[in-house]
């Protein structure tokens, strides 16, 4: 009688004849819509910093025009060309070029390595592969364990960074409902900065890094009750990661351009109460 | 190869197989007929039935117009994952697919990609359960004296995982060896990534698989496309709660100064004292599989 124990396993077929069509995909559905959607709105937005980060103008509202707005791009603005009164007390006086290269680095390390944008650029740009069950453009694939893609798995570095140019995004949004000269009060300003904040934070602590440091390495969730809180807290909001980097990236791009009509005069920023 | 007229093949279709609700319409199925020398559609048009899936249809075919189809499938109900083929183009579950909720026009029913084909629908999915081998088991401590004990959100975690239903839909929509047959002997695919997640998870396991998963399995080679989370019939969340939590405790291992830097100072090993590196009993790929 034959018995588990007494069965032998066949050799795995590795490079055997392959069954459907030889093509490089069957999908009938508008399959590509999605990868180019991202790729047209990653480049929009990439062209966009690119220009607002170099252009080093317009990116504060001092206390000139009664306010305190400064845009997201160039906080904190440590180089000794900023704007008086946008800088705090460090400065880094040797640094004439845009300080906005100081400080994009951050935010371009965690989304350029973040789980979802990879997903995101790697099918819409590097096409590997462009949708599912439509085939890689590459004719060798190595994935993410060679240089230089090994190198994602720095994220919860920048991770780290991201959540300290937070805490500075989120201080620029508290101070920007100090008026100067005219006292507290909310402007149409205050509440993008603010709105510009809460979003980057929805996307830091969505983040996939921020949920395995909170509670997700544990063994025992058990074990260690605390932990599991906080990863009970997070998980719903890793649910909408995607959302939130998306709703993140473009209300920062929306905020640096709001600053930057107000700075340069093009709009009234208007005070509601 | 194997191509029917479809108007020849629905005649003795209506003959053999009444159906209980038939309407003017018809469904139109163009079907991968052929073996590892070589196949091509052949298309099959038959009355539409309310309610049918494609298993449903595939059926129909076999008791009229093509006896000779070959399909793997049992239960029917979405829980064996035998069925699993490529309907217009996408991994799907025959039987968990209805006819009526996919878009008008011929339906293509195909084999998974990336598994040799046997004989038309029917793949050979051994790669599967050769990768299986290799997932070090799951390594309880001795029992206590008063027996084993863990609590229930202990218990929750895993039961996700346990919800696979073996479909391999997740491993044949995987570019990595969907469309690379070479990396087959490195990559182990996603559906042995959340069996590995969730021993790793498991509050009783000894067993540290990270540097088997990351050096062996191929870990690093999932560009987190979420292909398999977007196929798996039982809504796993593969990527989410099984290969980036994986990935995580890799670089918890290997790419963390932080964490190395501590282990340093307490000199501590990244595995800890009640695990055990399970590396060491990995056999390695099988010598006698070719690479390409």
């Amino acid at each position: 009688m034959a018995t588990v124990e007494k069965a032998t396993v066949s050799p795995v077929t590795i490079g055997g004849t392959r069954g459907g069509p030889d093509q490089p995909t069957v999908r009938k559905d508008r399959w590509w819509l999605q990868p180019v959607v991202t790729a047209t709105v990653l480049t929009s937005f990439v062209v966009y910093a690119t220009w607002a980060a170099f252009v080093n103008k317009d990116y504060y509202v001092g206390a000139t025009e009664h306010r305190d707005l400064i845009s997201p791009f160039y906080s904190p603005c440590l180089a000794g060309s900023c704007v008086p009164g946008s800088h705090p007390h460090i400065v880094l006086s040797q640094w004439m070029i845009s300080p906005a290269i100081l400080i994009l680095i951050v935010p371009l390390g965690f989304r350029l390595t973040c789980y979802y944008y990879r997903r995101a650029y790697y099918r819409s740009f590097w096409l590997s592969p462009p949708n599912c069950a439509v085939a890689d453009a590459h004719g060798s694939y190595s994935g993410e364990t060679r240089f230089p893609l090994i190198l994602q798995n720095v994220h919860r570095w920048f991770f780290y960074l991201g959540l300290i140019l937070n805490v500075i995004l989120t201080i620029d949004a508290v101070v920007s409902y100090n008026q100067p000269g005219i006292g507290i009060g909310v402007t149409v300003g205050s509440l993008v900065l603010t709105v510009n904040a809460v979003l980057l934070w929805c996307y830091s602590l969505s983040c996939h890094s921020c949920r395995h440091l909170c509670g997700g390495q544990v063994r025992s969730f058990a074990k260690h009750p605390i932990r599991y809180r906080l990863w009970k807290f997070v998980t719903p909001l890793n649910a909408h990661h995607m959302n939130f980097a998306w709703a993140s990236l473009v209300f920062v791009a929306l905020t640096d351009l709001y600053v930057r009509l107000v700075a340069s005069g093009t709009i009234t920023d208007f005070r509601l109460f | 190869m194997t191509t029917e007229p479809a108007a020849l093949a629905s005649e003795p279709e209506t003959a053999t197989a009444p159906v209980a609700d038939t309407t003017d319409s018809t469904v139109t199925l163009q079907v991968w007929r052929g073996d590892p020398d070589g196949g091509a559609f052949a298309e099959y048009s038959l009355p539409a039935n309310e309610g049918e899936v494609v298993l449903d249809v595939v059926h129909r075919l076999q008791a009229g117009p093509a006896p000779d189809l070959a399909c793997r499938w049992n239960c029917k109900a979405g829980k064996c994952g035998s069925c699993s083929a490529e309907i217009n183009g996408r991994p799907r579950l025959m039987c968990m697919t209805r006819v009526d909720e996919l878009p008008p026009g011929p339906i293509t029913v195909a084999p998974m990609r990336t598994f040799p084909i046997i004989r038309d629908l029917v793949t050979d999915v051994s790669f599967n359960f050769a990768m299986a081998k290799l997932v070090p088991a799951f390594s309880p401590p001795p029992p206590p004296a008063e027996g084993y004990r863990m609590q229930q959100i202990d218990v929750e975690r895993g039961q996700e995982f346990r919800k696979c239903i073996e479909c391999f839909m997740c491993q044949d929509v995987c570019h990595v060896i969907r469309d690379h047959e070479e990396n087959k002997p490195a990559y182990a695919g996603p559906r042995f990534f959340i069996r590995i997640a969730e021993l790793e998870m498991h509050p009783l396991d000894t067993n540290d698989r990270r540097d088997l998963v990351r050096q062996q399995m191929g870990l690093g080679m999932c560009n987190i496309t979420k292909c398999c989370t977007e196929v798996c019939p039982e809504h796993i969340k593969i990527t989410d709660n099984a290969i980036i939590p994986m990935k995580e405790r890799v670089v918890d291992a290997d790419f963390d100064p932080v964490g190395w830097l501590g282990r340093k100072i307490l000199r501590r090993s990244k595995t800890s004292p009640t695990e055990t590196a399970a590396i060491s009993a990995y056999p390695g790929p099988s010598p006698s599989a070719p690479a390409g």
